[in-house]
């Protein structure tokens, strides 16, 4: 028996929302008096695999063949549901990621194993297996109980937080039948730089109409510099071209779920905060008094925006330095 | 090119989310119900902005009561040609709704069926991935844009950070995000037409319930907003630091 999860990687690097879900499949079995056990696929260094140790996992089993480093929903479930099979796994864990959210229901059909996608929390396993939810775009949630031997929980990124502590993972060559895939990978291109992918940020900077202009983004960079943040915007930003598209929070953009949030000269309109009203800490900075977005902000500064920023990364600088 | 787009109804945007029964059920009551913005503005106008340059048809297909009709009838005021409504009950699971959708797509000669990257309502982007398992067919999520030459289809699709390219051969399944399509707004003259384009409904399938929702719950209502002076931005360092210990 085994508490399973999906290890995501990039370039043979783990991404950060496979840490949390090695945590959180190791509270899973916990509560279950089971192991977390981590499935790998495609090349990763066999030392970056036993570091999920670190976060709970037991075993991390590696099915290498590289034709798995290209991405393929049906390729990726048919062999996760050959892993869990063989790992007899209760339930599976995946980050709600792209590849995430593509692979689970192909597994759920698969295995069929009743999925909760979008779960913020640890299941409730008093009676039955009962999982809460973010539904209705933020606005709601609900408790989903899965009716299944076998259940897949969908997690969203940083909702659970990966814990770290000590020991290592035993890692185990698994073999798999690989089917052809029926998807070519023609292209691949990520942003380079060192932050991390919005949905994956603990920390992120944002902007909108109000900085007037691309050229005015220095003063949103340097914050987010300061911070150690992953820089977003607003739609009509994105729309005009003033950032990139990948930037682009919101109900038709990106869903995010940061520790923090700082929404700079953008006026908060309800699709906006459909993407961000998760978020843990809501900054609002805006001249306009008035702005919707103060209702939906922890904290807020009424001003200008080329006043406040650059003092305040200012102070963060000088707060970080006293660290 | 035949395409078939699955569209489902939800809340509009604006809707005030409430509940009944002890927070079992959701509150209809003066409830707008709109297509699901991705269905709609993105996967829906993508098919037929293909189907105008390279011919063919498109079909939406609903799971739902015949209360749906309605809105239902919207999408064929956009332009799609004839729609299916799947009398199902309202509560089914999401793998419920995907069988009911592989059902009528399987004997149906679709070469891409199309839906929105996720409902705004359980957010879930479950439909997709699982019609394409039950079809045994390629799935490609969160595509941005689609070009089709013969049976070819060569697609972007958003990932963290970036984007891909792939290429994939129909007939295979397709989740629309941002970028693919713009919004239509229908004319007149679609809406006149709409009344007389066919609207099938066909019984549903059985498909066990895998999952079921067992309680509702409003987020915590947000306390005030704690206004800090713009002459004191380190008390903002301060206060994320100590008091919501975010950084």
């Amino acid at each position: 028996m085994s508490v399973l999860f999906l290890v995501e990687s990039v370039n043979g690097q783990i991404k950060k929302n496979s840490f949390e879900a090695a945590s959180y499949a190791a509270k899973v079995a916990e509560q279950l008096g089971s192991t977390a056990v981590g499935v790998a696929l495609g090349t990763v260094d066999n030392s970056e695999l036993a570091a999920l140790g670190e976060y709970g996992a037991a075993k991390v089993l590696h099915v290498a063949d590289a034709a798995l480093d290209a991405f393929d929903s049906g390729v990726y479930a048919s062999v996760i549901a050959q892993v869990a099979q063989a790992a007899g796994a209760q339930v599976v864990v995946l980050s709600q990621s792209t590849t995430g959210k593509a692979v689970a229901p192909r597994l759920s059909v698969k295995l069929q194993a009743g999925l909760v996608s979008g779960a913020v929390a640890l299941p409730d396993t008093s009676n039955g297996f009962v999982v809460k939810k973010a539904a209705f775009s933020g606005k709601a949630f609900a408790y989903v109980k899965v009716e299944t031997a076998v259940k897949i929980v969908g997690l969203v990124p940083n909702s659970f937080g990966a814990v770290k502590g000590s020991g290592s993972a035993a890692v185990e060559a698994a073999s798999a039948n690989i089917p052809a895939s029926g998807v070519k990978v023609k292209e691949v291109s990520r942003a380079t730089g060192s932050t991390l992918p919005l949905p994956e940020a603990e920390l992120v900077v944002s902007a909108g109409r109000g900085l007037k202009g691309p050229e005015n983004w220095g003063i949103i960079e340097d914050l987010a510099n300061a911070l150690g943040a992953t820089t977003a915007c607003s739609r009509p930003v994105a729309d005009v071209g003033w950032r990139p598209h990948h930037e682009h929070v919101g109900q038709t953009g990106v869903a995010i779920r940061p520790n923090l949030y700082i929404a700079i000269g953008i006026s908060g309109a309800i699709q906006h905060l459909a993407g961000v009203n998760q978020s843990k800490v809501i900054v609002v900075i805006n001249k306009d008094p008035e702005a919707p977005f103060f209702k939906a902000a922890d904290y807020g500064i009424v001003g200008d925006a080329f006043e406040v920023v650059p003092k305040l990364t200012e102070a963060i600088k000088k707060f970080k330095a006293a660290q | 090119m035949k395409f078939l787009v699955c569209i489902s109804l939800v809340p509009d945007t604006t809707t005030k989310i409430s509940f009944v029964d002890n927070d079992t059920k959701f509150n209809n009551d003066k409830v707008q119900w709109i297509l699901n913005p991705y269905d709609e503005w993105y996967a829906l106008v993508r098919a037929l902005e293909l189907k105008e340059a390279n011919g063919g048809s498109v079909t939406v297909i609903n799971v739902g009561p015949a209360a749906n009709d309605q809105v239902i009838r919207k999408a064929l005021a956009i332009g799609a040609d004839d729609a299916i409504r799947v009398d199902g009950a309202d509560e089914l699971d999401a793998f419920g709704v995907a069988s009911n959708i592989a059902a009528v797509a399987k004997d149906g000669g679709y070469d891409i069926v199309l839906l929105g990257k996720e409902t705004i309502s359980y957010n879930g982007s479950n439909i997709g991935g699982m019609v394409a398992e039950l079809l045994d067919a390629p799935f490609v999520s969160y595509a941005t844009k689609l070009d089709v030459s013969g049976n070819t289809a060569t697609v972007a699709r958003e990932i963290e950070g970036g984007k891909e390219i792939v290429e994939v051969a129909t007939p295979f399944v397709l989740s629309a995000a941002k970028g693919m399509a713009e919004q239509r707004i229908p004319n007149m003259k679609g809406i006149m037409a709409a009344k007389t384009k066919p609207l099938k409904v066909v019984p549903a399938v059985a498909a066990p319930a895998l999952t079921t929702i067992v309680k509702y719950e409003l987020p915590p209502a947000k306390a005030a907003v704690k206004l800090i002076s713009p002459d004191n931005v380190e008390e903002l360092v301060t206060l994320l630091h100590n008091e919501a210990k975010a950084i």
